[in-house]
Protein backbone atom coordinates (compact mmCIF):
# COMPACT_ATOMS: atom_id res chain seq x y z
CA UNK A 1 0.00 0.00 0.00
CA UNK A 2 2.70 2.48 1.14
CA UNK A 3 6.26 1.56 -0.57
CA UNK A 4 9.23 3.25 -0.35
CA UNK A 5 12.08 3.13 -2.94
CA UNK A 6 15.95 4.47 -2.34
CA UNK A 7 14.10 7.92 -1.34
CA UNK A 8 16.33 11.06 -0.40
CA UNK A 9 15.71 14.03 0.55
CA UNK A 10 17.87 16.88 0.51
CA UNK A 11 16.55 20.73 1.82
CA UNK A 12 17.37 23.47 -0.03
CA UNK A 13 19.63 24.31 2.30
CA UNK A 14 21.77 21.25 1.46
CA UNK A 15 20.87 19.52 4.80
CA UNK A 16 19.73 15.54 3.85
CA UNK A 17 16.34 14.57 5.83
CA UNK A 18 16.25 11.32 4.46
CA UNK A 19 18.88 8.98 3.09
CA UNK A 20 17.96 6.49 0.99
CA UNK A 21 14.88 5.04 2.24
CA UNK A 22 13.67 1.78 1.45
CA UNK A 23 10.17 -0.04 3.30
CA UNK A 24 6.97 -1.05 2.88
CA UNK A 25 3.92 -1.06 4.37
CA UNK A 26 1.15 -3.63 3.63
CA UNK A 27 -2.51 -2.61 4.05
CA UNK A 28 -4.28 -2.99 7.39
CA UNK A 29 -0.87 -2.73 8.50
CA UNK A 30 -0.07 -0.27 12.36
CA UNK A 31 3.16 1.09 11.81
CA UNK A 32 5.17 3.67 13.74
CA UNK A 33 7.86 5.59 12.61
CA UNK A 34 10.59 6.63 15.79
CA UNK A 35 14.01 8.41 16.19
CA UNK A 36 15.13 11.74 17.80
CA UNK A 37 14.11 14.84 17.30
CA UNK A 38 15.28 16.03 13.83
CA UNK A 39 15.88 12.23 12.73
CA UNK A 40 13.30 12.63 9.84
CA UNK A 41 10.17 11.63 10.89
CA UNK A 42 8.01 14.88 9.94
CA UNK A 43 9.59 14.84 6.07
CA UNK A 44 8.84 11.42 5.83
CA UNK A 45 5.25 11.15 6.88
CA UNK A 46 4.85 14.65 4.57
CA UNK A 47 6.18 12.46 1.32
CA UNK A 48 3.55 10.72 1.72
CA UNK A 49 1.36 13.27 1.17
CA UNK A 50 3.06 15.22 -0.89
CA UNK A 51 3.47 17.82 0.80
CA UNK A 52 7.66 17.55 0.49
CA UNK A 53 8.98 15.76 -2.84
CA UNK A 54 11.67 13.57 -2.50
CA UNK A 55 15.00 14.78 -4.00
CA UNK A 56 15.45 11.10 -5.31
CA UNK A 57 13.94 7.66 -5.26
CA UNK A 58 10.01 6.53 -5.97
CA UNK A 59 7.49 6.76 -3.33
CA UNK A 60 4.38 4.36 -4.35
CA UNK A 61 0.39 5.20 -2.21
CA UNK A 62 -2.25 2.74 -3.67
CA UNK A 63 -0.60 2.14 -6.53
CA UNK A 64 0.33 5.68 -7.60
CA UNK A 65 3.98 7.61 -8.01
CA UNK A 66 3.46 10.31 -5.69
CA UNK A 67 7.02 11.65 -6.49
CA UNK A 68 5.40 12.56 -10.03
CA UNK A 69 1.57 13.45 -9.08
CA UNK A 70 1.00 17.07 -10.09
CA UNK A 71 -1.75 19.74 -9.50
CA UNK A 72 -5.63 18.16 -8.95
CA UNK A 73 -3.67 14.65 -8.39
CA UNK A 74 -2.08 15.72 -5.65
CA UNK A 75 -5.84 16.97 -4.26
CA UNK A 76 -6.70 13.71 -5.20
CA UNK A 77 -4.45 11.44 -3.34
CA UNK A 78 -4.75 13.23 -0.06
CA UNK A 79 -8.53 13.12 -0.05
CA UNK A 80 -7.96 9.60 0.07
CA UNK A 81 -5.50 9.89 3.36
CA UNK A 82 -6.26 11.07 6.79
CA UNK A 83 -4.04 13.32 8.17
CA UNK A 84 -2.96 14.28 11.82
CA UNK A 85 -0.92 17.19 11.46
CA UNK A 86 1.82 18.18 14.06
CA UNK A 87 0.50 21.30 14.71
CA UNK A 88 -2.57 20.34 14.61
CA UNK A 89 -3.63 23.40 12.02
CA UNK A 90 -7.59 23.69 13.69
CA UNK A 91 -9.55 26.85 12.30
CA UNK A 92 -10.52 29.13 14.99
CA UNK A 93 -13.17 30.78 13.15
CA UNK A 94 -15.31 28.41 13.13
CA UNK A 95 -17.06 25.33 15.54
CA UNK A 96 -16.12 21.93 15.90
CA UNK A 97 -18.55 21.01 13.58
CA UNK A 98 -17.50 23.28 10.55
CA UNK A 99 -13.51 22.20 11.37
CA UNK A 100 -14.60 18.23 10.60
CA UNK A 101 -16.96 19.57 7.57
CA UNK A 102 -14.36 21.00 5.57
CA UNK A 103 -12.70 18.20 4.10
CA UNK A 104 -16.40 16.57 3.19
CA UNK A 105 -17.13 20.08 1.98
CA UNK A 106 -14.02 20.07 -0.24
CA UNK A 107 -15.06 16.57 -1.76
CA UNK A 108 -17.80 18.12 -2.92
CA UNK A 109 -20.19 16.10 -0.44
CA UNK A 110 -24.08 16.37 -0.29
CA UNK A 111 -24.88 18.55 2.65
CA UNK A 112 -27.25 16.36 4.43
CA UNK A 113 -25.24 13.45 3.86
CA UNK A 114 -22.49 15.44 4.96
CA UNK A 115 -23.84 16.07 8.57
CA UNK A 116 -24.35 12.65 9.22
CA UNK A 117 -20.48 11.76 8.51
CA UNK A 118 -19.38 14.65 10.88
CA UNK A 119 -21.76 13.69 13.47
CA UNK A 120 -20.58 9.52 12.87
CA UNK A 121 -16.63 11.01 13.20
CA UNK A 122 -17.38 13.28 16.38
CA UNK A 123 -19.16 10.64 18.31
CA UNK A 124 -16.22 8.17 17.11
CA UNK A 125 -13.41 10.48 19.42
CA UNK A 126 -16.44 11.51 21.84
CA UNK A 127 -16.74 15.01 20.86
CA UNK A 128 -20.43 14.79 19.78
CA UNK A 129 -21.49 16.95 22.50
CA UNK A 130 -18.95 19.64 21.60
CA UNK A 131 -20.58 19.93 17.59
CA UNK A 132 -20.91 23.94 18.34
CA UNK A 133 -18.63 24.79 20.87
CA UNK A 134 -15.41 27.34 19.37
CA UNK A 135 -12.09 24.96 19.02
CA UNK A 136 -10.71 27.13 21.58
CA UNK A 137 -12.43 26.24 24.04
CA UNK A 138 -11.56 22.77 24.26
CA UNK A 139 -8.93 21.13 25.90
CA UNK A 140 -5.62 20.23 24.68
CA UNK A 141 -6.68 16.12 24.23
CA UNK A 142 -10.28 17.27 22.72
CA UNK A 143 -8.27 19.52 20.28
CA UNK A 144 -6.08 16.55 19.38
CA UNK A 145 -9.35 14.42 19.06
CA UNK A 146 -10.93 17.27 16.78
CA UNK A 147 -7.81 16.57 14.73
CA UNK A 148 -8.54 12.92 14.59
CA UNK A 149 -11.83 13.41 13.46
CA UNK A 150 -11.55 15.57 10.78
CA UNK A 151 -8.60 13.30 9.71
CA UNK A 152 -11.18 10.31 9.78
CA UNK A 153 -14.39 11.93 8.21
CA UNK A 154 -13.84 10.96 4.49
CA UNK A 155 -12.82 7.40 5.76
CA UNK A 156 -9.55 7.46 4.45
CA UNK A 157 -8.48 3.78 3.93
CA UNK A 158 -4.41 5.42 5.43
CA UNK A 159 -4.10 7.27 8.50
CA UNK A 160 -1.17 9.34 8.83
CA UNK A 161 -0.17 11.25 12.47
CA UNK A 162 2.67 13.23 13.00
CA UNK A 163 3.01 13.35 16.72
CA UNK A 164 -0.27 13.11 17.85
CA UNK A 165 0.44 13.09 21.41
CA UNK A 166 3.46 15.21 21.98
CA UNK A 167 1.47 18.08 23.90
CA UNK A 168 -0.46 15.83 26.32
CA UNK A 169 -0.14 14.03 29.90
CA UNK A 170 0.09 10.19 29.56
CA UNK A 171 -3.24 9.41 30.18
CA UNK A 172 -4.46 11.37 27.02
CA UNK A 173 -2.14 10.36 25.19
CA UNK A 174 -2.90 6.85 25.72
CA UNK A 175 -6.76 7.71 25.18
CA UNK A 176 -5.75 8.77 21.71
CA UNK A 177 -3.59 5.78 20.81
CA UNK A 178 -5.97 3.64 21.74
CA UNK A 179 -8.70 5.34 19.39
CA UNK A 180 -5.78 5.04 16.21
CA UNK A 181 -5.54 1.24 17.49
CA UNK A 182 -9.77 1.13 17.05
CA UNK A 183 -8.81 2.51 13.61
CA UNK A 184 -6.40 0.00 12.70
CA UNK A 185 -8.74 -2.90 14.16
CA UNK A 186 -11.57 -1.89 11.53
CA UNK A 187 -8.76 -1.88 8.71
CA UNK A 188 -7.13 1.32 8.62
CA UNK A 189 -3.55 1.25 7.70
CA UNK A 190 -2.25 3.39 10.45
CA UNK A 191 1.07 5.38 10.31
CA UNK A 192 2.03 7.32 13.28
CA UNK A 193 5.42 9.50 14.20
CA UNK A 194 5.99 9.58 17.98
CA UNK A 195 9.54 10.35 19.65
CA UNK A 196 7.22 8.72 23.04
CA UNK A 197 8.96 5.50 23.65
CA UNK A 198 6.73 4.61 26.28
CA UNK A 199 3.38 4.75 24.23
CA UNK A 200 5.24 1.63 22.52
CA UNK A 201 6.14 -0.07 25.09
CA UNK A 202 4.01 -3.68 25.03
CA UNK A 203 2.66 -2.92 21.49
CA UNK A 204 3.60 -5.41 19.19
CA UNK A 205 2.91 -2.59 16.33
CA UNK A 206 5.99 -2.89 13.60
CA UNK A 207 8.40 0.11 14.64
CA UNK A 208 10.31 2.04 11.92
CA UNK A 209 13.53 3.56 13.52
CA UNK A 210 15.01 6.78 12.05
CA UNK A 211 18.89 7.61 12.98
CA UNK A 212 19.98 10.73 11.16
CA UNK A 213 17.62 10.56 8.25
CA UNK A 214 18.99 6.81 7.72
CA UNK A 215 16.58 3.76 8.33
CA UNK A 216 17.92 1.74 11.87
CA UNK A 217 17.63 -2.34 11.03
CA UNK B 1 -26.66 16.70 -5.71
CA UNK B 2 -23.62 16.26 -8.32
CA UNK B 3 -20.37 17.00 -6.56
CA UNK B 4 -20.05 19.89 -9.32
CA UNK B 5 -23.34 21.37 -8.14
CA UNK B 6 -22.19 20.82 -4.54
CA UNK B 7 -19.01 22.49 -5.38
CA UNK B 8 -20.36 26.00 -7.05
CA UNK B 9 -23.66 26.35 -4.28
CA UNK B 10 -20.57 26.04 -1.44
CA UNK B 11 -18.76 28.29 -3.39
CA UNK B 12 -21.40 31.37 -3.84
CA UNK B 13 -22.92 30.75 -0.15
CA UNK B 14 -19.61 31.08 1.33
CA UNK B 15 -18.81 34.87 -0.90
CA UNK B 16 -22.72 35.94 -0.05
CA UNK B 17 -21.42 35.04 3.90
CA UNK B 18 -18.44 36.76 3.33
CA UNK B 19 -19.80 39.66 1.90
CA UNK B 20 -22.46 40.15 4.54
CA UNK B 21 -20.27 39.41 7.73
CA UNK B 22 -18.54 42.60 6.67
CA UNK B 23 -21.64 45.12 5.60
CA UNK B 24 -19.82 48.57 5.54
CA UNK B 25 -16.88 47.74 3.99
CA UNK B 26 -18.80 45.62 1.13
CA UNK B 27 -21.57 49.05 0.75
CA UNK B 28 -18.21 50.97 0.68
CA UNK B 29 -16.77 48.64 -2.34
CA UNK B 30 -20.49 49.07 -3.96
CA UNK B 31 -21.00 52.52 -3.78
CA UNK B 32 -17.53 53.05 -5.36
CA UNK B 33 -17.95 50.59 -8.01
CA UNK B 34 -21.60 52.06 -8.95
CA UNK B 35 -20.42 55.72 -8.34
CA UNK B 36 -17.64 55.32 -10.87
CA UNK B 37 -19.61 53.20 -13.50
CA UNK B 38 -22.20 55.77 -13.41
CA UNK B 39 -20.09 58.11 -14.79
CA UNK B 40 -18.74 56.65 -18.09
CA UNK B 41 -22.90 54.68 -18.30
CA UNK B 42 -24.48 58.08 -17.28
CA UNK B 43 -22.43 60.30 -20.03
CA UNK B 44 -23.41 57.22 -22.53
CA UNK B 45 -27.09 57.60 -21.54
CA UNK B 46 -26.98 61.69 -21.90
CA UNK B 47 -25.71 61.45 -25.25
CA UNK B 48 -28.09 58.95 -26.48
CA UNK B 49 -30.63 61.55 -25.37
CA UNK B 50 -28.91 64.07 -27.63
CA UNK B 51 -28.57 61.94 -30.43
CA UNK B 52 -32.22 61.37 -30.15
CA UNK B 53 -33.04 65.13 -29.96
CA UNK B 54 -30.62 65.41 -33.13
CA UNK B 55 -30.98 63.20 -35.19
CA UNK B 56 -35.49 64.50 -35.08
CA UNK B 57 -33.66 68.08 -36.07
CA UNK B 58 -31.23 67.60 -38.46
CA UNK B 59 -32.77 64.98 -41.11
CA UNK B 60 -31.62 65.80 -44.46
CA UNK B 61 -29.35 68.69 -45.43
CA UNK B 62 -31.83 71.61 -46.11
CA UNK B 63 -31.14 75.29 -47.13
CA UNK B 64 -32.92 78.39 -46.17
CA UNK B 65 -32.95 81.39 -48.53
CA UNK B 66 -34.05 84.64 -47.22
CA UNK B 67 -35.41 87.49 -49.71
CA UNK B 68 -35.03 90.98 -48.83
CA UNK B 69 -38.00 92.15 -46.67
CA UNK B 70 -38.73 94.92 -49.82
CA UNK B 71 -38.47 91.67 -52.31
CA UNK B 72 -41.70 91.52 -54.57
CA UNK B 73 -43.83 88.78 -55.97
CA UNK B 74 -41.88 88.92 -59.42
CA UNK B 75 -38.44 89.41 -57.77
CA UNK B 76 -39.50 85.68 -56.09
CA UNK B 77 -40.72 84.33 -59.26
CA UNK B 78 -37.45 85.22 -60.83
CA UNK B 79 -35.79 82.81 -57.98
CA UNK B 80 -37.93 80.62 -58.34
CA UNK B 81 -37.36 80.03 -61.75
CA UNK B 82 -33.41 79.60 -61.00
CA UNK B 83 -33.96 77.01 -58.54
CA UNK B 84 -36.05 74.84 -60.98
CA UNK B 85 -32.94 74.95 -63.32
CA UNK B 86 -30.78 74.43 -60.66
CA UNK B 87 -28.81 71.01 -61.24
CA UNK B 88 -27.99 70.74 -57.80
CA UNK B 89 -31.34 71.44 -56.28
CA UNK B 90 -33.54 68.41 -55.46
CA UNK B 91 -36.80 70.16 -54.76
CA UNK B 92 -37.98 73.54 -52.73
CA UNK B 93 -40.50 75.05 -51.19
CA UNK B 94 -41.75 78.63 -51.12
CA UNK B 95 -42.88 80.15 -47.55
CA UNK B 96 -44.54 83.50 -48.39
CA UNK B 97 -44.22 85.68 -45.27
CA UNK B 98 -47.89 85.79 -44.66
CA UNK B 99 -47.63 82.00 -43.99
CA UNK B 100 -44.51 82.34 -42.15
CA UNK B 101 -46.12 84.72 -40.14
CA UNK B 102 -49.44 82.55 -39.59
CA UNK B 103 -47.22 79.78 -38.65
CA UNK B 104 -45.51 81.86 -36.40
CA UNK B 105 -49.14 82.50 -34.65
CA UNK B 106 -49.98 79.09 -34.34
CA UNK B 107 -47.63 77.61 -32.59
CA UNK B 108 -45.09 78.94 -29.62
CA UNK B 109 -47.85 80.50 -28.13
CA UNK B 110 -46.55 83.64 -29.26
CA UNK B 111 -50.03 85.35 -30.85
CA UNK B 112 -49.97 88.04 -28.86
CA UNK B 113 -46.76 89.64 -29.72
CA UNK B 114 -47.85 88.36 -33.01
CA UNK B 115 -50.65 90.75 -32.67
CA UNK B 116 -49.59 93.46 -31.83
CA UNK B 117 -46.92 94.27 -34.65
CA UNK B 118 -47.84 96.81 -37.03
CA UNK B 119 -46.35 94.84 -39.90
CA UNK B 120 -45.07 91.55 -40.73
CA UNK B 121 -41.55 91.58 -39.94
CA UNK B 122 -40.94 88.23 -41.96
CA UNK B 123 -39.49 87.78 -45.57
CA UNK B 124 -40.40 85.43 -48.04
CA UNK B 125 -38.39 82.40 -47.85
CA UNK B 126 -37.53 78.96 -49.90
CA UNK B 127 -36.81 75.91 -48.28
CA UNK B 128 -34.44 73.81 -50.67
CA UNK B 129 -33.79 70.44 -50.03
CA UNK B 130 -30.16 69.62 -52.59
CA UNK B 131 -29.40 66.49 -53.92
CA UNK B 132 -26.02 66.46 -52.30
CA UNK B 133 -24.85 65.74 -48.68
CA UNK B 134 -21.31 66.66 -49.11
CA UNK B 135 -20.69 70.08 -46.88
CA UNK B 136 -18.67 71.55 -49.54
CA UNK B 137 -20.88 71.09 -52.28
CA UNK B 138 -23.67 72.79 -50.07
CA UNK B 139 -21.25 75.12 -48.78
CA UNK B 140 -20.33 76.37 -52.35
CA UNK B 141 -24.39 76.21 -53.28
CA UNK B 142 -24.67 78.75 -50.40
CA UNK B 143 -22.22 81.31 -51.51
CA UNK B 144 -23.70 80.75 -54.72
CA UNK B 145 -27.05 81.91 -53.82
CA UNK B 146 -26.23 84.63 -51.62
CA UNK B 147 -25.36 86.24 -54.77
CA UNK B 148 -28.26 86.14 -56.39
CA UNK B 149 -30.53 89.32 -56.54
CA UNK B 150 -32.33 90.17 -53.68
CA UNK B 151 -31.63 87.28 -51.55
CA UNK B 152 -30.62 88.53 -48.17
CA UNK B 153 -29.40 85.61 -46.41
CA UNK B 154 -28.83 81.94 -47.04
CA UNK B 155 -28.65 79.16 -44.20
CA UNK B 156 -27.64 75.92 -43.86
CA UNK B 157 -29.76 74.70 -42.54
CA UNK B 158 -27.84 71.38 -41.28
CA UNK B 159 -24.96 73.36 -40.23
CA UNK B 160 -25.72 73.13 -36.34
CA UNK B 161 -26.97 70.02 -36.14
CA UNK B 162 -23.56 68.41 -37.97
CA UNK B 163 -21.47 70.71 -35.50
CA UNK B 164 -23.85 68.82 -32.40
CA UNK B 165 -23.06 65.35 -33.94
CA UNK B 166 -18.91 66.32 -34.24
CA UNK B 167 -19.55 67.41 -30.65
CA UNK B 168 -20.94 64.20 -29.73
CA UNK B 169 -18.87 61.99 -31.44
CA UNK B 170 -16.08 63.89 -29.25
CA UNK B 171 -18.17 63.51 -25.84
CA UNK B 172 -18.05 59.49 -27.29
CA UNK B 173 -14.56 59.22 -27.18
CA UNK B 174 -14.24 61.13 -24.21
CA UNK B 175 -16.71 58.73 -22.40
CA UNK B 176 -14.70 56.07 -23.31
CA UNK B 177 -11.66 57.11 -22.18
CA UNK B 178 -13.55 57.83 -18.93
CA UNK B 179 -14.83 54.03 -19.03
CA UNK B 180 -11.98 52.91 -19.71
CA UNK B 181 -9.82 54.92 -16.82
CA UNK B 182 -12.51 53.91 -14.36
CA UNK B 183 -12.83 50.01 -15.38
CA UNK B 184 -9.31 49.88 -14.81
CA UNK B 185 -9.95 51.43 -10.75
CA UNK B 186 -12.45 48.99 -10.74
CA UNK B 187 -10.47 45.92 -11.35
CA UNK B 188 -7.94 47.34 -8.85
CA UNK B 189 -10.66 47.93 -6.07
CA UNK B 190 -11.61 44.16 -6.18
CA UNK B 191 -7.64 43.22 -6.21
CA UNK B 192 -7.27 44.73 -3.37
CA UNK B 193 -10.29 43.69 -1.41
CA UNK B 194 -9.26 40.29 -2.78
CA UNK B 195 -5.89 40.28 -1.63
CA UNK B 196 -6.53 41.30 2.05
CA UNK B 197 -9.68 38.60 1.81
CA UNK B 198 -6.63 36.36 0.45
CA UNK B 199 -4.44 37.20 3.06
CA UNK B 200 -6.93 37.00 6.43
CA UNK B 201 -7.92 33.67 4.95
CA UNK B 202 -4.04 32.08 4.70
CA UNK B 203 -4.84 29.14 7.28
CA UNK B 204 -7.81 28.52 5.96
CA UNK B 205 -6.38 27.72 2.46
CA UNK B 206 -3.20 26.31 3.62
CA UNK B 207 -5.38 23.75 5.98
CA UNK B 208 -7.74 23.21 2.57
CA UNK B 209 -4.86 22.52 0.46
CA UNK B 210 -3.51 20.44 2.93
CA UNK B 211 -6.61 18.31 2.82
CA UNK B 212 -7.11 18.18 -0.84
CA UNK B 213 -8.53 20.94 -1.68
CA UNK B 214 -7.81 21.41 -5.46
CA UNK B 215 -6.75 24.99 -6.49
CA UNK B 216 -10.28 25.78 -7.79
CA UNK B 217 -12.12 24.58 -4.90
CA UNK B 218 -9.80 27.86 -3.32
CA UNK B 219 -10.21 30.05 -6.31
CA UNK B 220 -14.05 29.70 -6.60
CA UNK B 221 -15.43 31.37 -3.41
CA UNK B 222 -13.15 34.52 -4.41
CA UNK B 223 -14.30 34.83 -7.92
CA UNK B 224 -17.90 34.12 -6.90
CA UNK B 225 -17.14 37.55 -4.26
CA UNK B 226 -15.86 39.81 -7.08
CA UNK B 227 -18.65 39.06 -9.35
CA UNK B 228 -21.14 39.45 -7.00
CA UNK B 229 -19.60 42.50 -5.81
CA UNK B 230 -19.14 43.63 -9.52
CA UNK B 231 -23.10 42.95 -10.44
CA UNK B 232 -24.12 45.08 -7.26
CA UNK B 233 -21.67 47.76 -8.46
CA UNK B 234 -23.90 47.75 -11.50
CA UNK B 235 -26.71 48.02 -10.10
CA UNK B 236 -25.84 50.75 -7.97
CA UNK B 237 -24.72 52.86 -10.88
CA UNK B 238 -27.92 51.98 -12.58
CA UNK B 239 -29.98 53.38 -9.31
CA UNK B 240 -27.31 56.42 -9.59
CA UNK B 241 -28.48 57.30 -13.01
CA UNK B 242 -32.05 57.09 -12.98
CA UNK B 243 -32.02 59.22 -9.85
CA UNK B 244 -29.84 61.99 -11.36
CA UNK B 245 -32.33 61.52 -14.31
CA UNK B 246 -35.55 61.78 -12.30
CA UNK B 247 -34.15 65.08 -10.60
CA UNK B 248 -33.24 66.41 -14.26
CA UNK B 249 -36.26 65.55 -15.53
CA UNK B 250 -38.08 67.12 -12.87
CA UNK B 251 -36.35 70.63 -13.73
CA UNK B 252 -36.60 69.82 -17.61
CA UNK B 253 -40.64 69.74 -16.87
CA UNK B 254 -40.17 73.14 -15.91
CA UNK B 255 -37.94 74.29 -18.31
CA UNK B 256 -40.61 72.87 -21.02
CA UNK B 257 -43.53 74.85 -19.80
CA UNK B 258 -42.00 77.82 -20.10
CA UNK B 259 -40.48 77.42 -23.41
CA UNK B 260 -43.38 75.23 -24.61
CA UNK B 261 -40.89 72.63 -25.93
CA UNK B 262 -40.87 68.67 -24.41
CA UNK B 263 -37.46 66.88 -24.08
CA UNK B 264 -37.39 64.18 -21.26
CA UNK B 265 -34.29 62.22 -20.49
CA UNK B 266 -34.61 58.77 -21.48
CA UNK B 267 -32.70 55.31 -19.27
CA UNK B 268 -30.26 53.55 -20.97
CA UNK B 269 -32.17 50.89 -22.98
CA UNK B 270 -32.95 47.41 -21.69
CA UNK B 271 -30.26 46.15 -23.79
CA UNK B 272 -27.87 48.80 -22.50
CA UNK B 273 -28.56 48.55 -19.19
CA UNK B 274 -27.64 44.20 -19.09
CA UNK B 275 -24.85 45.64 -21.00
CA UNK B 276 -23.59 47.26 -17.96
CA UNK B 277 -24.48 44.38 -15.15
CA UNK B 278 -22.41 41.84 -17.42
CA UNK B 279 -19.76 44.77 -18.14
CA UNK B 280 -19.65 45.21 -14.03
CA UNK B 281 -19.96 41.38 -13.19
CA UNK B 282 -16.92 40.82 -15.34
CA UNK B 283 -14.62 43.36 -14.13
CA UNK B 284 -15.18 42.20 -10.66
CA UNK B 285 -14.58 38.60 -11.90
CA UNK B 286 -11.32 40.05 -13.46
CA UNK B 287 -9.87 41.96 -10.71
CA UNK B 288 -11.02 39.05 -8.52
CA UNK B 289 -9.05 36.39 -11.10
CA UNK B 290 -5.90 38.57 -11.26
CA UNK B 291 -5.77 39.39 -7.07
CA UNK B 292 -6.06 34.86 -7.03
CA UNK B 293 -4.10 34.27 -9.59
CA UNK B 294 -1.02 36.60 -7.87
CA UNK B 295 -1.20 35.38 -4.52
CA UNK B 296 -2.77 32.32 -4.36
CA UNK B 297 0.17 30.45 -5.61
CA UNK B 298 2.51 32.26 -2.21
CA UNK B 299 0.22 30.16 0.04
CA UNK B 300 1.49 26.75 0.13
CA UNK B 301 1.17 24.83 3.07
CA UNK B 302 4.38 23.05 4.54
Amino acid sequence: MINFGNVSKRYPNSYDALKNITFTIETGEMVFVTGHSGAGKSTLLKLIAAIERPTSGSIIVNGQNVAALKGAAISILRRNLGLVFQDQKILFDRSVFDNVLLPLQIGGFDPKAATGRVRAALDKVGLLDKEKARPITLSGGEQQRLCIARAVVNRPSILIADEPTSNLDTDYARDIMDMFRSFHQVGVTVLIATHDAELLGGAQQRILTLDHGKLAA
Amino acid sequence: MSAWLSHHSYALALALKRLVRTPFSSLLSIAVMGIALSLPAGGYMLLGNLQTFSGHISGAPQLSLFMALDANRDEAAQIESRLKQHPQVASFQFVPKDSALQQLKQGNGLADVVDSLAQNPLPDAFVINAKSTVPEVLGSLRTEMQKWPKAEHVQLDSAWARRLDALLSLGRVAVLILAALLSFALVAVTFNTIRLQILTRRDEIEVSKLIGATNGFIRRPFLYFGAIQGVAGGIAAWLVIALGIYLINGALADLALLYAFDFRLHHLSSEDSMSLLLFSTWLGWLGAWLSVASHLWQIEPR
